[in-house]
């Protein structure tokens, strides 16, 4: 909300500035010259890479067949997109359930993240809170730190007699080997209501290479553990902005509320949330956007075990290239995670411009009515 | 009514406590590991009182010892000469560039802000392999300059120096326009020092960001030689000190390499905080 308005002050500057224009001679090749160091790094290691990665993945090559762009590697048309959707194989399955895992991590994330991070903000919010700053930084702290470093100290507080576990036995449960339980949770929940395996139907049935009891694993004992890591991260980014959020909503609603003798939960639910809906929509969106990449904590954490379950298609991407040295695959990998998280953005961008619609409307009207 | 209102102070800070326990509890616990004998932290996990109190790790960390597995002076080099180039790089070209698309009238200026805007949503990690197929292409591949060069420039430090630029009024550079400056001197010695605030805030983010940063180095360099922090951590857990229970030196290492950020963000906190709304339009 604060950027936008802070992005419309100008329009008024740049009316008042036009007659001065006779001065702007020479801006022309000065303007092109600010820029060209943003266009030559911009182009060459983003736009330009996107285009190489493009054509790389319709070929089967490796750097040791020699350069791709001149005849390097053999061209394969989209082979290397069916491997990952239609035909059978490792690479499928692979690709199948490295979507699975991703899935279940985003739907798991996403929400708690944001959840996390709105009861952080409103409880630091309260008028009458000590050490407001104190809690803030912490809260704030693990947002800032390197994802390598801070990886490294949960996997050992997740190690199989770590601190975790040694907490969760104070009160009385055995905590699971977390890094090396390729169990899902949903299968879990379901052995405790006796249903220890499949069911024919649905061990049978095949949706991409994996079957539909497979599908609906849930999220593994190991991912779970990457799950509470970045949600315990990553809050404080998200709480810092609903905090703003908050600051923004006039005291004089909150008092009225108070003065209608709206206990503290009802206001919180019929007074603060409706006026946080456009920083609740920006948190879940940016919260989608961001998760589907995950990367760093597979790559320090589990590599992808135990058995495949906290594979991703970031980390497949990486290691189908460099391990596997099936460059083809993982630039197609790489660009259907593109065309994902594309189509979260541009639903981003959709469910923003609608917001601000409404509001520059309001912005234009005003100076007619004071007018007359 | 008052023992309610009370009651209710009293678990408000109950929750307070316990949420700021689940903070600050793995850096506590990261502080006292890195402390102890190895057995002792398989031991004590939890345990903030190491016992025997030892500061081995430390020592192997500075190649005191005979044995120097990690050699983390070098990675810590790296890492600074990194994050060095790369800030003072994002703090010139960022403006430069902020400063143009704000203020300068140029033809095409708007091609190139909107051309910004959509860059600013590439995701990073879709960049990996192809950021090193054009390093591979460009004989860069496994050099500092791919390690730098990538990073000199971000989308999004200029959509922040842009938005700035926006928001201070023209007035001055006007006149030192009228006064014959040129465009570069005016930008230089009268636009520059009035975007302190901005030109700080756009510092620590970029600092902080080519500190931590670890993907780029993992897809831009293999020369053991080359490794920054982040990943010189990681190959401890993927590489050759994976196997052993070696977490007091692990931790330590990821605590010293966490220490000039933290120094960064408690002088600097409230830019941080600027810094993360306004990358909120980053999408």
């Amino acid at each position: 909300m604060r950027w936008s308005r802070r992005t419309r002050r100008p329009r008024a500057g740049r009316i008042a500035r036009r007659p001065g224009r006779g001065l702007r001679g020479d801006e022309q090749v000065a303007g092109w010259l600010f820029v060209a160091p943003m266009i030559v790094v911009l182009g060459l290691f983003l736009l330009l890479p996107i285009g190489m990665a493009l054509w790389v993945s319709l070929l089967d090559w490796a750097p040791s067949q020699g350069d791709p762009f001149a005849g390097g590697g053999e061209f394969v048309g989209t082979d290397n997109y069916s491997s990952l959707f239609v035909e059978e194989g490792l690479a499928r399955q692979d690709f199948m359930t490295s979507m699975r895992n991703t899935f279940y991590y985003v739907v798991f994330v996403v929400p708690l993240q944001t959840a996390l991070a709105l009861f952080l903000a409103v409880v630091l919010n309260q008028r009458r809170l000590r050490a407001r700053g104190f809690f803030r930084s912490a809260f704030y702290f693990p947002s800032i730190t390197s994802s390598v470093a801070i990886s490294m100290v949960f996997l050992f507080l997740f190690l199989n007699n770590g601190g975790v576990n040694k907490a969760l036995g104070w009160f009385g449960i055995d905590g699971p080997p977390w890094f090396s339980d390729p169990t899902g949770i949903f299968h879990l929940a379901l052995a405790r209501v006796g249903l220890q395996s499949a069911p024919p139907p649905l061990a049978a049935t095949e949706i991409g290479g994996l079957s539909v009891w497979e599908w609906l694993s849930g999220p593994s004992v190991a991912m779970c553990a990457i799950i509470a890591l970045v949600v315990w991260t990553t809050a404080g980014t998200f709480m810092l902005m609903f905090l703003a959020a908050l600051q923004d909503i006039p005291v004089e609603v909150d008092e009225a509320a108070l003065i209608d003798g709206a206990s503290t939960s009802k206001k919180f639910w019929h007074v603060t949330l409706p006026q946080l809906k456009p920083v609740l929509f920006l948190v879940l969106t940016l919260g989608l956007i961001s998760t589907w990449q995950v990367f760093d904590q597979v790559y320090v954490m589990s590599q992808g075990n135990p058995d495949k379950t906290t594979l991703t298609p970031a980390y497949l991407s990486y290691t189908e290239s460099f391990i596997g040295q099936n460059w083809g695959t993982g630039a197609a990998i790489a660009f259907v995670l593109f065309a994902i998280i594309l189509l979260m953005t541009l639903v981003q961008r959709w469910v923003m411009r609608d917001r601000d619609r409404p509001r520059r409307a309001r912005r234009t009207r005003r100076p007619e009515v004071v007018r007359p | 009514m008052t023992r309610h209102a009370g009651l209710k102070r009293g678990v408000f800070y109950a929750v307070l406590v316990f949420f700021a326990l689940l903070y600050l509890g793995p850096f506590a616990v990261q502080i006292a590991t890195s402390f102890k004998t190895s057995p002792d932290a398989a031991a004590n996990p939890l345990g903030l009182v190491p016992d025997p109190l030892v500061v081995e790790s430390y020592l192997r960390m500075f190649g005191l010892t005979e044995d120097s597995a990690v050699p983390f002076l070098r990675w810590f080099g790296n890492s600074t000469f990194v994050a060095v180039t790369v800030t003072l790089g994002r703090v010139f070209f960022d403006s430069l560039a902020g400063y143009a698309l704000s203020r300068l009238k140029f033809s095409g200026r708007r091609v190139v802000f909107v051309s910004v805007l959509a860059v600013m949503s590439v995701p990073g990690v879709v960049l990996l392999i192809p950021k090193f197929l054009v390093l591979n292409y460009l004989g860069i591949y496994d050099t500092y300059a791919a390690m730098v060069l990538p990073l000199m420039i971000d989308a999004a430090g200029v959509f922040i120096m842009k938005q700035f630029f926006d928001s201070v009024p023209v007035s001055i550079e006007e006149a030192a326009r009228i006064d014959g400056a040129s465009v570069f001197r005016t930008f230089w010695s009268v636009v520059l020092p009035m975007a302190r605030p901005a030109l700080i805030t756009l510092t620590i983010l970029s600092f902080q960001g080519s500190w931590n940063e670890f993907t780029h180095m993992l897809v831009a360099t293999e020369d053991p030689d080359r490794r920054t922090l982040t990943t010189g951590m990681a190959g401890l857990f993927t590489g050759g000190l994976s196997s052993g229970t070696q977490y007091p030196l692990k931790l330590a290492v990821a605590l010293v390499a966490t220490i000039p950020v933290a120094i960064v963000f408690f002088a600097f906190q409230r830019h941080f905080v600027r810094g993360a709304n306004e990358g909120s339009v980053k999408g």
